[in-house]
């Protein structure tokens, strides 16, 4: 590896870059034989396999070593999904990828303006403890979701869970309403409801939850590139008699930005495969309304072991993924980052 | 946006504006941040302090009513770590199975991974657009999204009674598969902002590629590493999705999975104390990884988009 790397360069000087260029090539290789050889196997290989299963009836006949083939159904499992002709109750694939992107796209809009928020103010000169503050909201990032995603539900519970205790102990003290036992994540009947637009109580339940998971990390970030800021801009705005908002919008926004924006699309995406809560709070209900494209997924290959219906599902999953990994890439122009 | 304006006109205060706040409302000013901080800080922490009320509650209730039990005790610590689920497999077993997961996952992404990165950041090379749009491509696919067929290949190689589907080694093949383009993707980042002035002058002096890499570069790439490190560690302790699905036999389940079968979708039957104490003790190790790195958090992490 040593000796492909260090010679060529100057035995050509003549023409430099093109010998630079395949030297690096060669070398360049080296470093991504490993990820590319696991990559190959594990990764890219499962994604074209999948697509041949998303043709096939593949299922659990098939499973066993020296089991047949599956038989070819063509375009079968899409048309299934596009007709929403799946055995899983409720299923509407349409729907389902409304309220997805709904769910990840409000998230991260609260997320970052909360993050932001929060950053701000323990970044107020003179705050007093302020590490022991950084330190504790930290909290939340380190619970392992499975346990934050059960815990909110239990505090949702309609007769001993801690909200329905909350709001019986401040608003129904204040206007002296009978003891409140509403069932949030199971309440029937949806709050919007507007063709594939549905929004359900639980749906709320889900957001104060990812809320409380997903501010925290978003400071952290916000936190770093506030403290990147050298406060001769402030200074300098000062003097140019630039207001709070002014200097917050000329000086710290443009800071902010470069930061908050790419860890915004991928929060965006995070939670746009956030399997925990939807799954374990809510389980997808009311009548599937919570539902998630990963949850219905997993439902599909867990559940009713449809593996062919599943990976033609995948497929969908996958270019809606792309898609907005374009999108927002295109936002962030994440990949012109080789400055030669 | 007005809560925005608001909080962000003390963070740029300047000095001599601050002489005159603190003749002004020094005091009333600090409170009044304090209070807010402690408003905050208590939403932060209810849900945790209702885990810790539930797990040292002893009457170990089917539906936990308060922050105060009456009484404390740590017999459900003590039932759970005898005895974790119904199957004859002790809590060690369960632990050491979740750890091979973080292990493996965190060795394999954090090692292969980080060589791909510098050859994204710092090559330039034929067929690097492509590659890039390939890892780009699958950059955002949960691990779900390739479950169906991971399950049938890796269900497809059995040697004798192994079965590589049914085994840590391929849930963990399954969760790299995941885990490998994130970690790309985070250290190219962090790697684009190390400026490239300091391996020129290093290859100068006649140090090869592999020699900058590992000695210049690996040192100054240590947050990256750390909180890629982090988040693969975690993604393999508390991996539930695969290896619920992969896994029959008692004897390779994890933590993960012993809780789940605790609360599964049914939670009128939990035993919460059991699970809040269960739950504890499974959060641990990761909080304390959190802690040991958490230095490294805002820089390996922000700079990822910071294009330096």
């Amino acid at each position: 590896m040593t000796a492909v790397a260090a010679s060529p360069g100057a035995i050509v000087p003549a023409r430099p870059s093109r010998w630079r260029r395949a030297r690096d090539t060669r070398t360049a290789y080296l470093f991504l034989l490993p990820a590319l050889l696991v990559m190959a196997i594990i990764t890219f290989y499962p994604l074209v396999f999948q697509v041949y299963m998303s043709f096939t009836d593949y299922g659990l006949k098939n499973l066993a070593t020296k089991a047949p083939a599956p038989d070819v159904v063509g375009f079968d499992n899409y048309l299934r999904i596009l007709n929403n002709d799946i055995v899983i109750p409720n299923f509407d694939f349409v729907r389902i990828l409304v309220f997805n992107l709904w769910w990840a796209f409000s998230n991260v809009v609260i997320h970052v303006v909360l993050g932001v928020a929060i950053a701000l103010l323990l970044n107020v000169p003179r705050l007093r403890f302020r590490r022991f503050w950084r330190s504790l909201y930290i909290l939340p990032v380190m619970v392992p979701p499975i346990i934050v995603a059960t815990v909110w539900r239990n505090m949702f519970d309609p007769q001993n869970g801690a909200v329905n205790q909350i709001l019986n102990g401040t608003v129904g003290v204040l206007f002296k309403l009978p003891p409140v036992t509403l069932d949030w994540l199971n309440y029937p009947n949806p709050i919007i409801a507007a063709g594939p637009f549905v929004l359900p109580l639980a749906y709320f339940g889900l957001l104060a939850a990812n809320v409380w998971l997903g501010w925290p990390l978003n400071s952290v970030v916000a936190t770093g590139a506030l403290q990147a800021i050298p406060s001769e801009l402030y200074e300098a705005a000062a003097m140019d008699g630039a207001g709070p908002w002014q200097k917050f919008k000329n000086v710290t926004l443009p800071f902010l930005r470069p930061a908050m924006l790419p860890f915004a699309i991928y929060g965006f995406v995070v939670t746009f495969n956030l399997f925990y809560l939807s799954y374990f709070m809510s389980g997808g209900g009311p009548f599937g309304q919570t539902e998630l494209l990963v949850t219905t997924a997993y439902r599909l290959v867990a559940e009713q072991k449809l593996y062919g219906v599943a990976a033609a599902f995948a497929v969908f999953q996958f270019f809606i993924l792309l898609a907005i990994t374009l999108i927002t890439n295109r936002l962030a122009k994440a990949t012109a980052s080789f400055n030669a | 946006m007005t809560v925005d304006a608001k909080l962000a006109a003390p963070a740029v205060v300047r000095p001599a504006e601050r002489t005159r706040r603190r003749q002004g409302s020094g005091i009333g000013r600090q409170l009044a941040l304090q209070l807010l901080c402690l408003v905050i800080g208590v939403t932060v922490i209810f849900p945790v302090l209702w885990v810790v009320a539930m797990s040292i509650d002893p009457r170990n209730l089917q539906r936990p009513d308060t922050l105060f039990p009456p009484g404390a005790s740590l017999d459900a610590y003590a039932r759970v770590l005898a005895r974790p689920t119904q199957n004859p497999v002790s809590f060690l077993t369960l632990a050491l199975n979740s750890l091979f997961l973080a292990v493996v996952i965190t060795v394999a992404s954090v090692g292969i991974g980080v060589l791909a990165a510098y050859a994204f950041s710092r090559m330039s090379f034929r067929g690097r657009e492509p590659l890039m749009i390939g890892i780009l491509a699958v950059l955002m696919l949960p691990a779900v999204a390739t479950i169906a067929p991971l399950f049938v290949s890796l269900n497809k190689i059995q040697i004798g009674t192994f079965n590589l589907r049914n085994s840590l080694v391929g849930v963990a093949i399954a969760i790299v598969s995941s885990q490998l383009p994130f970690a790309i993707w985070n250290m190219k980042g962090y790697l684009d902002t190390i400026p490239k002035e300091l391996e020129e002058a290093a290859i100068v002096d006649g140090a090869s590629r592999f020699q900058t890499f590992v000695r210049i570069i690996l040192p100054l790439a240590k947050p990256v590493l750390a909180v890629t490190a982090l988040f693969a560690f975690i993604a393999g302790w508390t991996e539930f999705i695969l290896s619920w699905i992969f896994l029959t036999k008692p004897e390779t389940f994890t933590l993960a999975m012993a809780l789940n079968g605790m609360v599964g979708q049914y939670a009128s039957s939990t035993p919460w104390s059991d699970f809040a104490a269960f739950a504890i003790l499974f959060a641990i190790p990761p909080i304390f990884a959190y802690a040991l790195l958490q230095r490294y958090i805002v820089g390996g992490l922000t700079v990822g988009g910071v294009k330096g």
